[in-house]
């Protein structure tokens, strides 16, 4: 996107954003979930809330930006400090209405894996859940966050660390997972995918100068494509004003 | 509560209640207040065949694991909070060096549920997480059972019950009633988990103001096994009211660890070579020091607990 006024992790941050309601209660994890969250307070969701997993809960975003949720900077001014199963409960009670997760896998069902990884045919260890397979069975949303290509975006995943939608029809109920859980949206560099009736990932929207062709060219199984298929919308003005107050560096957006 | 001071030195500490082949809970305060200097004792006295016990764990377990003195974790996340991948680890899981390791792979809420059975002192506590997912199907602690009172299937977390909990405090008296504030995470649960408890604390107190917050007392001292007065144990996490994450230590070590033997250089450098806490923060520098301290301090409002 040379010619556009903002960077595609800009783009993605924002759409991210846009997945906080306000009011919402949020799991929010690291780096551009937290950012995104940071933006959806400033915009259109002054009334969500934070949660982490140390057990910290925010009703203001942290004064500056984060490396850890645990930074000295994001205890100072938190509403409550808290133990993890104070905020684990929350979430198995299904209080928390959405939650961010990366993942170094995802798959057609919108299952993630952070804990085994391939590369060049090698199995590689990665750091596995931390709070990643709690969100994902527990929270009422669920939105994955990372960079579209075939390796990651696979027809099934090597190892579910994080249950989506497993193998699809009723799969969720079945395994005794929580009514009204699973992902809602994957959030790429190249478009946002969202889940049908059956729990298979569709095509949502494809960022701004992007083809589907490029889409699907990337994906590692035949995704489905929406009949009614959107742009996403760039970032607006008081979106991309407040992100580059906060991060003036593009230290997260680069 | 005993007469006798728990206090000692971090040496003594290890020597005396970590042996090789315990199992220990250490960071579990996540990012904050990760015991370091009591994580390099152990790498100096050479224990081996460990299990290390944590939610997520920080370079603290990459670095026992890459001095080969673990034979088994026990987590949800194992990596470096600042850069991902933690080197040692992947060795270990990936090729048995310097030694094979077993890793049973937890969540952060399974864990949380296992000390907490432990600490309520009951052999499972039941949970809708994991359900559906390779996590539990591969780790023997969590199974699957059908609610006694309702039409469900739940999973059972198995009480785990660490041999030794490290824990870091802000302040302890000589006993070991201690003060945390701050990142919790699952501190509490793993204290009373534990059969002992080994608080490392940047300040040592009178125990009268101890009890006058007592709502702050989240270790109480008849669970304390020794007390180590150790300021800047937790470098390079945080302890909040005391210093800052030293972010580009977490980046340093990912560049510096990458290959085997660029990791026993830093093994030497920063562990094996020096003999306590007080030269490795010599070791760091005054000027890097000087930059972790707090710049902007912020008291609580003091309470009131008189009548």
């Amino acid at each position: 996107m040379p010619d556009e006024p903002y960077s595609r992790s800009e783009l993605m941050v924002v759409a991210a954003a846009r997945e906080i309601a306000d009011g919402d209660l949020v799991f929010v994890g690291m780096r551009l979930p937290m950012f995104a969250f940071l933006v959806a307070r400033r915009t259109h969701a002054p009334r969500a809330i934070a949660l982490y997993e140390s057990g910290i809960l925010r009703q203001t975003p942290a004064a500056e930006l984060l490396y850890t949720m645990g930074d000295p900077g994001n205890l100072r001014g938190a509403t409550q400090c808290g133990q993890m199963l104070d905020v684990m409960g929350l979430l198995q009670q299904g209080r928390v209405d959405v939650g961010f997760l990366g993942a170094a896998e995802v798959d057609r069902f919108g299952n993630l894996n952070t804990t085994w990884g391939r590369r060049n045919g090698q199995l590689q260890r990665l750091p596995g859940s931390g709070g990643a397979c709690d969100i994902a069975c527990l929270a009422r949303r669920t939105v994955v966050l990372l960079v579209h290509d075939r390796s990651r975006l696979c027809e099934r995943v090597e190892y579910v660390t994080s249950p989506g939608y497993g193998t699809g029809n009723g799969w969720r109920r079945a395994q005794g997972l929580p009514e009204g859980s699973g992902p809602s949206a994957v959030i790429t560099t190249l478009g946002v995918l969202r889940f049908g009736n059956g729990g298979e990932a569709y095509l949502a929207s494809v960022h701004p100068g992007v083809g589907v062709e490029e889409v699907l060219a990337n994906t590692g199984w035949t995704l489905c494509v929406a009949d009614d298929l959107d742009e996403t919308i760039p970032p607006s003005g008081p979106e991309l004003s407040v992100m580059r107050e906060i991060d003036p560096h593009h230290f997260w957006t680069r | 509560m005993s007469a006798e001071s728990k206090l000692m030195t971090m040496q003594e500490a290890i020597e005396r209640h970590v042996p090789s082949g315990s199992m220990v809970l250490l960071g579990a305060e996540l990012e904050q207040m990760i015991p370091f200097a009591a994580g390099h004792e152990l790498i100096r006295q050479g224990r081996r065949d460990l299990t290390l016990v944590g939610p997520i764990s920080d370079i603290l377990f990459d670095q026992l694991i890459g001095a080969g003195c673990v034979s088994r974790v026990m987590a949800a996340w194992v990596g470096n909070a600042s850069a991902g991948l933690a080197y040692c680890f992947r060795r270990a899981v990936e090729s048995g060096i310097p030694r094979p390791i077993d890793v049973v792979d937890y969540s952060n809420f399974t864990m949380a549920l296992a000390l907490h059975a432990a600490a309520l002192g009951v052999p499972f506590l039941p949970t809708y997480t994991t359900l559906g997912s390779d996590l539990l199907q591969k780790n023997g602690n969590l199974r699957e059972f059908s609610s006694p009172v309702s039409e469900e299937r739940l999973v059972a977390v198995r009480s785990l019950r660490p041999d030794v909990a490290i824990l870091q405090a802000q302040r302890a008296d000589q006993f070991g009633n201690a003060h945390k504030w701050g990142s919790l995470g699952v501190a509490v649960d793993g204290a009373r988990a534990a059969r002992k408890v080994i608080v490392v604390t940047e300040e040592v107190v009178d125990p009268s103001l101890i009890a006058s917050d007592p709502n702050r007392t989240l270790l109480p001292g008849f669970l304390v096994a020794a007390v180590v007065n150790e300021p800047w144990g937790a470098h390079p996490s945080p302890v909040q009211g005391y210093y800052g994450r030293d972010h580009a230590f977490f980046a340093e070590y990912h560049e510096q660890t990458r290959e085997l033997r660029d990791f026993e250089d830093w093994l030497a450098r920063w562990i094996l070579q020096v003999p306590d806490r007080k030269e490795y923060m010599n070791h760091l520098g005054a000027g890097r020091i000087e930059n972790l301290r707090v710049r902007q301090h912020a008291f609580t409002a003091p309470a009131d607990f008189g009548y």
